[in-house]
């Protein structure tokens, strides 16, 4: 699997690290109702779709930069990448 | 049908043409009463204990495609029961010996064959951990040995123990541990469950619930509706699938684990080998294929195939242990889809619709689970009450901190 490093170009996976779905950058915050919910559901129920999934990857051995890749979990496709920095604004 | 020795010996003579099928392929009937969904080591294993242990009569399989070719006949085979915490080693001792006595249970041959498992450690600190580990066995009533060197050296003269980076410190030896031919399992019981009335249904897939009053009435299949008055859901890699159809949401990613086969070779390896300072393990067949594995890939996946990253990951640890294994072809790869949960271990428990039950992930250790699995998920389905080796495994242990890590890697699945 090789993933479309925006910066770099095409990078294989063997220099990546993966973290998982990428809601994980949605962290609840703190003093919010029903807290302890939602912190269980943001850290242990996580997608896991047979088809697109959107996930975090870390360019370890790389630039060090998080991606947010989609990819079919059926097929290994990788449909598009992203900096993750970009969609946090 | 029968097998035994007289048997063998009267095909022998006869060509081979007097042996029956090993279990009968049926369509379903209208209604059971325990449906259970998932034709591989655990649903299989279920069916057999529902029927034998708590005599339920009117008891079926759905498999969605044929048995056994799932996770159960892609593993690689090894059973054992070192774990950690008191919360899983009574469960896998359970099984351990459940196998011990499951050809005579099942009257099939499974080679069960208890050739040793030996983990292999490289650093002071590792053999605490082991120590420790095998302390924890013994206590919990499973068998542990620590081995020196020099005892290692005589078991295998091959490893490479003197490697700089990794020299061979000792090892720690479970003698009841080995492996266990995966696919007659699979046909072993359900050979045993058939003889029991239980019918195996295969090219069955579940599509959906039909749930009344927070209650399941039957379920949709591609071969049509089927009323019961039980579920019991042993799916492995495909839960998240088949649970999103209640609109769960599961402590589970799916992951791909991929196994490996050398050619042929004559007999060298005789036990079951884990190298410390990376993720590798090793037999050898019956057929004297090499049998190794790894690390899971450590993506979400239900490709049922790896990438080739990880492969050279595991050759190059199986390298640093034992070098001579690069004088060896690789013959056959191939990937499983694992259940991994969020603390790396399982779940067999209720879940909010009443008549559901749910047998969960098993990561990549599934196989070795399998006898104790069945029977606890066998004793909850027909009693409604968990069985006390199980009483641990809870989906609710997640949201109430309970969770058994044996890594202690937290809510990382691709990490336990
Ligand atoms: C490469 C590899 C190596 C492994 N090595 C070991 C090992 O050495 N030791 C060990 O202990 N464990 C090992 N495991 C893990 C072990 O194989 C699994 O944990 C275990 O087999 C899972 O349980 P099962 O046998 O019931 O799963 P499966 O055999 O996968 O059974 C699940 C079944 O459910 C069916 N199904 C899915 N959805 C539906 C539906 N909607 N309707 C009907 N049927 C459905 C599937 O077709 C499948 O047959 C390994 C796994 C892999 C992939």
């Amino acid at each position: 699997m090789y993933i479309e490093h925006p910066l770099l170009g095409s990078r294989s996976i063997d220099e990546f690290i993966y973290y998982g779905d990428a809601s994980l950058l949605k962290r609840p915050v703190f003093n919010q109702n029903k807290i302890l919910e939602k912190f269980h559901k943001y850290l242990y129920l996580r997608k896991n779709p047979n088809g697109i999934h959107s996930e975090l990857w870390f360019h370890l051995y790389g630039d060090r930069s998080w991606l947010i890749v989609e990819r079919d979990t059926k097929t290994h496709e990788i449909r598009n990448v992203i900096l993750a920095n970009k969609e946090l604004g | 049908m029968n097998y035994n020795f007289l048997k063998l010996l009267i095909e022998g003579l006869n060509n081979n043409k007097g042996w029956l099928k090993t279990w009968e392929n049926v369509n379903p009937k209208k209604h059971y009463d325990i449906i259970v969904i998932g034709g591989g080591g655990h649903g299989l294993a279920t069916a057999f204990y529902l029927a034998s242990e708590y005599k339920e009569m009117n008891v079926a399989v759905l498999e969605r495609g044929d048995i056994g070719l799932g996770n159960v006949g892609r593993n690689t085979t090894i059973i054992r029961s070192n774990y950690l915490l008191k919360e899983n080693i009574p469960f896998y001792e359970f099984s351990l010996k459940l196998w011990e006595g499951l050809e005579k249970s099942l009257n099939y041959n499974a080679m069960v064959s208890q050739r040793g498992v030996l983990n292999i450690f490289h650093s002071d600190y590792q053999r605490d951990a082991y120590t420790r580990r095998g302390n924890s066995m013994i206590l919990n009533g499973a068998d542990a040995e620590l081995l020196n060197v020099d005892e290692i050296k005589r078991m295998y003269p091959f490893f490479d123990y003197d490697n700089a980076r990794f020299p061979v410190k000792g090892g720690l030896l479970q003698r009841r541990g080995g492996t266990v031919r995966h696919d007659a399992v699979a046909w072993g019981y359900a050979h045993a469950a058939n003889k029991l009335g239980v019918d195996i249904i295969q090219n069955c897939e579940v599509i959906n619930f039909r749930i009344k009053k927070n209650k399941v009435e039957g379920v949709d299949t591609s071969k049509g509706y089927i009323s019961c008055k039980k579920v019991g859901c042993a799916v492995a890699g495909s839960s998240s699938i088949l649970l999103s159809k209640l609109n769960m949401q599961l402590p589970i990613e799916s992951h791909v684990l991929q196994a490996f086969v050398s050619e042929s070779l004559k007999p060298v390896i005789s036990g079951v080998v884990t190298f410390g300072a990376g993720h590798f393990y090793i037999s050898q067949s019956n057929k004297g294929g090499l049998v190794f594995g790894g690390d899971i890939d450590g993506y979400n996946s239900y490709a049922q195939r790896g990438n080739l990253a990880t492969l050279e990951d595991v050759c190059e640890s199986g390298m640093a242990l034992m070098p001579m294994l690069g004088n060896c072809r690789l013959l056959r790869t191939w990937g499983g889809t694992m259940d991994m949960s969020m603390d790396g271990s399982p779940i067999i428990d209720k879940i909010h619709i009443k008549n559901i039950f749910l047998n969960a992930g098993w990561c990549y250790g599934g196989f070795k689970a399998t006898p104790a699995s069945g029977w606890c998920f066998a004793h909850l389905i027909s009693t409604g009450k968990p069985h006390k080796l199980i009483s641990d495994f809870t989906l609710n242990r997640f949201y109430d901190g309970s969770i058994i890590d044996e890594k202690g890697q937290g809510a990382q699945p691709n990490l336990h």
